[in-house]
C-alpha cells in the first residue's frame, strides 16, 4: 500500500544550518519531495505543526536493545544495534535477521561484531556481514585488549570501507572497577580505576587508525584527556569521530551516592571537571554524535549491590530533551543539536536520512521543544525504567513521528 | 600518654531521648554526627563494666530476636555480635550464607524479605559487596547493623577502636580524641575498617595518617581528611596510636605487592620500627593478624603497648550498646517511642 502524500504545514523546519525556518514539508513515497515555502497539493493529508519544530527523526548510534515504544517516544526512527546480543551479532544470518527486526516503522542498523563471540581474539566474517546489511563494525561493550588483533581488524575494515565503533577503556587498567577513581569511589569503597584508562585506549586506537587508514568511531568519549587526543587527531586529519551519551554531559560521579545502581554506567560516570570537558567538546565539534546507549535493565540486573549490578541506562526517551538542555544553555544551536542526534550519525552509517533535504528518507519528528514533563522511571515507555534521571523535570517532547513518510501512532 | 589537648568530660551534652541517636540503622560512621559517635561510646561504658562481672547477663532485650546474617565468612565479628545479643537477653540466630557466585543479588533481596517476614527485631549483616547492607536496610522493617560491607564500612569496628583508645588513655566519658596522632598502615584500598576508622577518628578530632604503597591507597583519600605517607618510618614519627591492617590478599585482584616478604620489609611493624613512634605509642590490629607479615609477635603480644585483646573486649561492649540503642524504639523505651511522623 502506497501511503497518501503528507504535507506538514505551519512548522519551523530545523535544517542543517541556521535558525529554524517557518515553512512546510511534503512527504511522498517515503521521501521528502519538497520543503520550505510550499503549499500542500490537492489530496495531500495535511498536518498542522502549529509552530512546533519539524526535525529529522533521530538516528541513534549505539543501542543495546530494540525497544520500539521507547524509540518512538524519543523520536528515534533509526538505531544502530550494538552486537552485544544473546547470541552476539557475529554471523551474517543474525545481521540479516536483526536488520529486519524493526520494520516497517523503525529501522534497525545492526553493527557487526568485530570478533567472534565479541571475545576480542578472532575476527568475525565482516565482509559477509556487510553483505547481510551491516553498515559498520563494533567491538561491543569492551575494548579489544590485544593490539595485534586490533591492528589486523582495522586494516581489514579500512579495505572493506567499514567504520569500527570501539569502546575505549584499557581493560588492564580498569580491572574489576565499577567507578572512576576519586573521592566518591573512595568513600563508597567501590573498586575504581583512574579516568586515564580511557585516554590510554583512545591513544592506542588513534595510532592504529592513523597506521591503517581505518575510520574509528569512539562510541563514548567521556574524559578531558581522551577528548584532547581526539581533538588533536582530527586536526592531523586522522579518521576518528567521537560520541557520548547524555549521562556523561549531565551527571558526575556524585550520582553514585547511596550506591544508586541506576547510575552505574560503562564507562563509569566521571568527576565534574570531565563532565564539563564533554560539554566543551560537544560545543567545539570534537564530539560528533550524541546517542542514547539505550540499555533497558530490569530489577534482576539493577536491584543488586552496586558492584554486582549491570551497567547501562534506558536512555531513548530522554535523549532529545537532555540534548536540548545544551541548546537552552547556549552551548550549541538547534541545527547543531540535530546534527549530533541525527545528521552526523546518519552520515557515519552512510544512510540517506537524518536531515531535512529533498530526496532524503522521510523520517520526520514534530517536536514541542518547550513542553515540560517529568522523567519517571515508573512510567517509561521503555521495557525497563532504569534511568538516573528519575523525577527530573525536562523540556522537549516529540508530538508526532513519521517513518518513511508514514505516521507512527 | 595524654594527648596534647586534654579533654574534659562532656556528659550531658547529648540531645534528649531518641534525639541522641535518631537513626533506625547503623550502616556506616559516615552517616553519624560527632555527638552520635560519642553517645554510642558512652553507652558502651556500662557494658564494659558488666562484661567484667561474673554474672554478665542483662535482660534488656529479652524476647527479641536478633538475626546475624553473614554472607561472608567471619569468626570473631560473628561471635562478638552473638555474645553481645545473648548477654542482653535476646534470642540470637546465626545465618551463614557465604556467597560465591557473582549473581547472588536477587537472592540477597529475597533473603532480606524472608528475614523480615520472620519478624526479626534487628538484623546484623556482613556482605562482600559495598552497599549491600544499605540495600537490605531499604527492604526490611527492623533496625539493620552493618557488620562489614565490602570495602565500604565496618562501623562497629571503628567504634570499638575509639572506645579502646579512650580506655587505654584513661579518658573519661564524653571525651573525643583531639590532638591524638593515629597512623593507619596497610591495605587501605581494600579495607572497610580503614574507611570507618578514618571517618570516626577525624570526626573525633584525631590527626590521622594513612601509610601504604600507592597501589594500596584509594584515590583522593586526602579528601577524607588524612595525611598520606608511603614511608612507614616517617608515618610512625610522633604517632601515639598505630593501627595495623591485615594484608588482605584474598581481596586483591591482580598483584599489588611483589611478595609478603617484601611487604614486611617495607611495612611490617617490627619491634625496631615500633621504637620510631612515640615512646609510649600503642598498637592496634582489627584481626585476624598475619603474624610475621604486617606485625611481629613481639609487638602484637607486647604486655603494655598492645591493645589487640582490649579491642576484642571493647567489641562486645560496643555491639551491646548498638543493639540496645537501635532497639529502643521497638521496645518503647521512654523518650524513644516512635513519633507520629515516624522520625528516624
Amino acid at each position: 500500500m502506497i501511503p497518501r502524500p503528507i504535507t506538514i504545514i505551519g512548522g519551523r523546519l530545523v535544517l542543517a544550518e541556521g535558525e529554524p525556518r517557518p515553512g512546510a514539508i511534503r512527504l511522498v513515497d517515503g521521501h521528502i519531495v519538497a520543503l520550505g515555502d510550499i503549499a500542500p497539493e490537492p489530496d495531500d493529508a495535511i498536518i498542522d505543526a502549529a509552530g512546533k519544530l519539524v526535525t529529522p527523526g533521530l538516528v541513534d548510534l549505539g543501542v543495546f536493545a530494540v525497544d520500539k515504544p521507547a524509540f518512538h517516544f524519543g523520536g528515534i526512527t533509526r538505531a544502530a544495534l550494538m552486537p552485544d546480543q544473546a547470541p552476539p551479532l557475529d554471523h551474517p544470518a543474525r545481521i540479516r535477521f536483526a536488520a529486519q527486526s524493526g520494520k516497517p516503522d523503525m529501522w534497525v542498523h545492526p553493527l557487526a561484531a568485530a570478533t567472534r563471540g565479541l571475545e576480542g581474539r578472532e575476527m568475525a566474517e565482516l565482509a559477509l556481514m556487510r553483505e547481510a546489511g551491516a553498515l559498520a563494525v563494533a567491538t561491543g561493550r569492551h575494548w579489544i585488549g590485544d593490539s595485534g588483533v586490533m591492528l589486523r581488524l582495522l586494516s581489514y575494515c579500512a579495505m572493506l570501507g567499514l567504520m569500527v565503533v570501539t569502546h575505549a577503556e584499557d581493560e588492564g587498567v580498569i580491572g574489576p572497577a565499577v567507578a572512576t577513581a576519586g573521592e566518591m569511589a573512595t568513600r563508597l569503597g567501590l573498586p575504581s580505576a583512574p579516568a586515564e584508562a580511557e585516554a590510554l585506549a583512545v591513544a592506542r586506537d588513534i595510532a592504529l587508525a592513523e597506521l591503517t587508514g581505518a575510520h574509528v568511531h569512539f562510541r563514548q568519549v567521556t574524559t578531558a584527556r581522551a577528548l584532547d587526543l581526539v581533538r588533536a587527531a582530527k586536526v592531523r586529519g586522522i579518521r576518528v569521530t567521537a560520541g557520548v551519551t547524555p549521562a556523561h554531559f549531565m551527571l558526575s560521579d556524585l550520582e553514585l551516592a547511596d550506591f544508586r545502581t541506576f547510575s552505574r554506567m560503562s564507562p563509569p560516570l566521571r568527576q565534574d571537571a570531565d563532565r564539563l570537558a564533554v560539554v566543551d567538546a560537544i560545543a567545539d565539534g570534537t564530539i560528533d554524535v550524541i546517542a542514547s546507549g539505550h540499555d533497558p535493565r530490569g530489577p534482576e540486573d539493577k536491584r543488586l549491590p552496586f558492584v554486582d549490578a549491570e551497567p547501562g541506562m534506558a536512555g531513548a526517551e530522554t535523549l532529545l530533551p537532555l540534548t536540548l538542555t545544551l541548546v537552552r544553555d547556549g552551548r550549541i544551536d538547534l541545527a547543531r543539536a540535530f546534527d549530533l542526534l541525527a545528521g552526523a550519525p546518519a552520515r557515519l552509517l552512510g544512510v540517506d536520512a537524518g536531515v531535512l533535504r529533498v530526496g532524503a528518507e522521510a523520517d520526520i519528528a514534530i517536536v514541542d521543544a518547550e513542553r515540560p514533563w517529568v522523567v519517571s522511571s515508573e512510567k517509561m515507555a521503555a521495557s525497563a525504567g532504569n534511568t538516573p534521571f528519575d523525577r527530573r523535570p525536562v523540556q522537549g517532547r516529540v508530538t508526532a513521528l513519521f517513518k518513511g513518510g508514514t505516521r507512527i501512532d | 600518654m595524654q594527648p596534647s589537648n586534654p579533654n574534659t568530660p562532656r556528659t550531658g551534652a547529648y540531645p534528649e531521648g531518641g534525639l541522641a541517636f535518631p537513626h533506625r540503622d547503623l550502616t556506616g560512621i559516615g552517616r553519624l554526627e560527632r555527638h552520635e559517635i560519642l553517645y554510642l561510646l558512652d553507652e558502651a561504658e556500662q557494658w564494659v563494666e558488666l562484661n567484667r562481672q561474673p554474672q554478665k547477663r542483662a535482660g534488656l532485650l529479652s524476647g527479641l530476636t536478633i538475626i546475624n546474617a553473614f554472607f561472608e565468612n567471619s569468626t570473631r565479628t560473628l561471635l562478638s555480635f552473638e555474645i553481645a545479643g545473648k548477654r542482653l537477653g535476646a534470642d540470637v540466630v546465626n545465618m551463614h550464607a557465604a556467597t560465591s557466585s557473582v549473581k547472588k543479588g536477587e537472592t540477597l533481596i529475597d533473603t532480606a524479605i524472608t528475614l523480615n517476614a520472620m519478624r526479626a527485631d534487628a538484623i546484623v549483616i556482613r556482605h562482600a559487596s559495598s552497599g549491600a547492607v544499605r540495600l537490605i536496610a531499604g527492604k526490611v522493617d527492623c533496625p539493620v547493623l552493618n557488620a562489614g560491607d565490602g570495602q565500604h564500612e565496618h562501623p562497629t569496628q571503628a567504634l570499638l577502636d575509639a572506645l579502646t583508645i579512650r580506655h587505654a588513655l584513661h579518658l573519661p566519658r564524653g571525651s573525643d580524641l583531639c590532638g591524638l596522632k593515629v597512623t593507619i598502615c596497610g591495605d587501605i584500598l581494600h579495607s572497610r575498617v580503614a574507611r570507618s576508622n578514618i571517618l570516626s577518628l577525624t570526626a573525633l578530632g584525631a590527626d590521622v595518617r594513612v601509610c601504604a604503597p600507592p597501589a594500596l591507597l584509594p584515590a583522593e583519600i586526602e579528601a577524607m581528611g588524612v595525611t598520606v605517607f608511603h614511608d612507614f618510618d616517617a608515618a610512625l614519627k610522633g604517632a601515639n596510636i598505630i593501627m595495623m591492617l591485615r594484608l588482605q590478599q584474598e581481596r586483591m585482584q591482580g598483584q599489588f605487592i611483589p611478595s609478603p616478604r617484601e611487604y614486611r620489609h617495607l611495612y611490617g611493624l617490627t619491634l625496631d620500627r615500633f621504637a620510631r613512634a612515640e615512646p609510649d605509642a600503642l598498637v592496634m590490629h582489627p584481626g585476624p593478624m598475619n603474624r610475621g607479615i604486617e606485625i611481629d609477635s613481639q609487638v602484637a603480644d607486647h604486655p603494655t603497648r598492645s591493645l589487640i585483646t582490649s579491642q576484642v573486649e571493647s567489641g562486645v561492649a560496643i555491639r551491646m550498646a548498638c543493639l540496645d540503642v537501635l532497639t529502643r524504639r521497638a521496645r518503647g523505651v521512654p523518650g524513644w517511642a516512635r513519633t507520629a511522623g515516624g522520625a528516624a
